[in-house]
């Protein structure tokens, strides 16, 4: 019985060992991401895998072009995939004579499929602190691997 | 061997350890006189505060808790401050640009106790509950402050919405 015992409190330490390694891992410097839905065709299409970092938007250093995973600032249970638009101080055209300017510690969000995509234009500037990571690779489905830099 | 007996467990401990605070919590030190009087009572010392993050796992807080969140104007900075209300409420606001906000979805308004001295949402307005990261539980330094922190809201600050309810049920 012994011996049983000391291998299973063995064997779970092991297990929460690889599980704190792996919530660093995927918290810290990269992670996986399933997309659903078509704002960002023509981009992304619906079920594609991306490869995502943390440590971008972890230094403040996103730029405009770039395509972030972020919290959706109306649902903090659900992650939306966009592009930067617009950074603090840009102007931003929001229809046909008005326009806005992006806040200090704002993104302008868009998804790329301007005509399906609820987005900044609908819920307004999005503060830098729901940025989780920024899109670098596309690595699923295979015959369209490549990488998201503008 | 012991070097290499030492780098293993350090390799080891720091995942575990940063785990731990991320999803337990941690301690941190409170700056300012915005939420005077319930933490920094005087200007001698300053607060620890125990910032519990299994207790917004899933973001469901409550009126009247002292949450940590982002600052939306800096993303660097994280403030502490109390809730006031949550999506759908009415609050009456102090100095900002509307006289009575309706918090949108997946928004909360947030003030510090020591009104006209805290830069809260009566200056940026609303927050997005997905900038909250912890909520503060426990203030565990000095010895003589050592307690739970009570959640309270002053009746002046009670959004719309609930004193109204709550004058319909007496």
């Amino acid at each position: 019985m012994r011996p049983f015992l000391a291998k299973l409190i063995g064997s779970v330490g092991y297990i929460i060992q690889y599980g704190c390694m792996a919530h660093c891992t995927f918290e810290y410097l990269g992670d996986f991401v399933v997309c659903t839905g078509p704002s960002m065709e023509p981009t992304i299409y619906s079920e594609d895998i991306l490869f995502a970092e943390h440590l971008t938007p972890k230094y403040r250093k996103v730029q405009r072009g770039d395509i972030v995973i972020a919290k959706c600032p109306t649902n903090p249970k659900q992650f939306i995939c966009k592009r930067i638009t617009g950074l603090p101080g840009d102007q931003i055209k929001t229809g046909f004579a008005s326009s806005e300017i992006v806040p200090r510690g704002h993104v302008w969000l868009e998804g790329d499929n301007r005509s399906n995509s609820s987005d900044s234009r609908s819920y307004g500037p999005v503060p830098q602190g729901l940025i989780r990571s920024r899109a670098l690779f596309k690595v699923w489905p295979l015959n369209d691997v490549s990488s998201l830099k503008n | 061997m012991r070097v290499s007996n030492f780098i293993k467990s350090v390799i080891v401990g720091v995942p575990v350890g940063i785990t731990f605070l991320d999803i337990v919590g941690y301690v941190a030190r409170v700056d300012g006189i915005s939420m005077q009087p319930a933490l920094n009572p005087d200007k001698t010392s300053d607060d620890y505060v125990f910032l519990n993050r299994w207790a917004v796992r899933s973001q469901d807080i409550q009126r009247g808790e002292i949450i940590s969140l982002i600052s939306p104007k800096d993303p660097e900075l994280k403030i502490i401050k109390r809730v006031v209300g949550l999506q759908g409420d009415l609050v009456v606001t102090l100095g900002y640009t509307r006289a009575v906000v309706k918090i949108p979805e997946g928004h909360c308004w947030v003030e510090g106790d020591h009104t006209g001295h805290s830069m809260d949402s009566n200056n940026f307005g609303p927050v997005s509950l997905g900038l909250v990261t912890a909520k503060a539980s426990h203030i565990v330094w000095p010895p003589s402050r050592w307690q739970c922190i009570k959640s309270f809201i002053p009746e002046s600050r009670v959004p719309l919405n609930v004193s109204a309810n709550r004058t319909a049920s007496i």
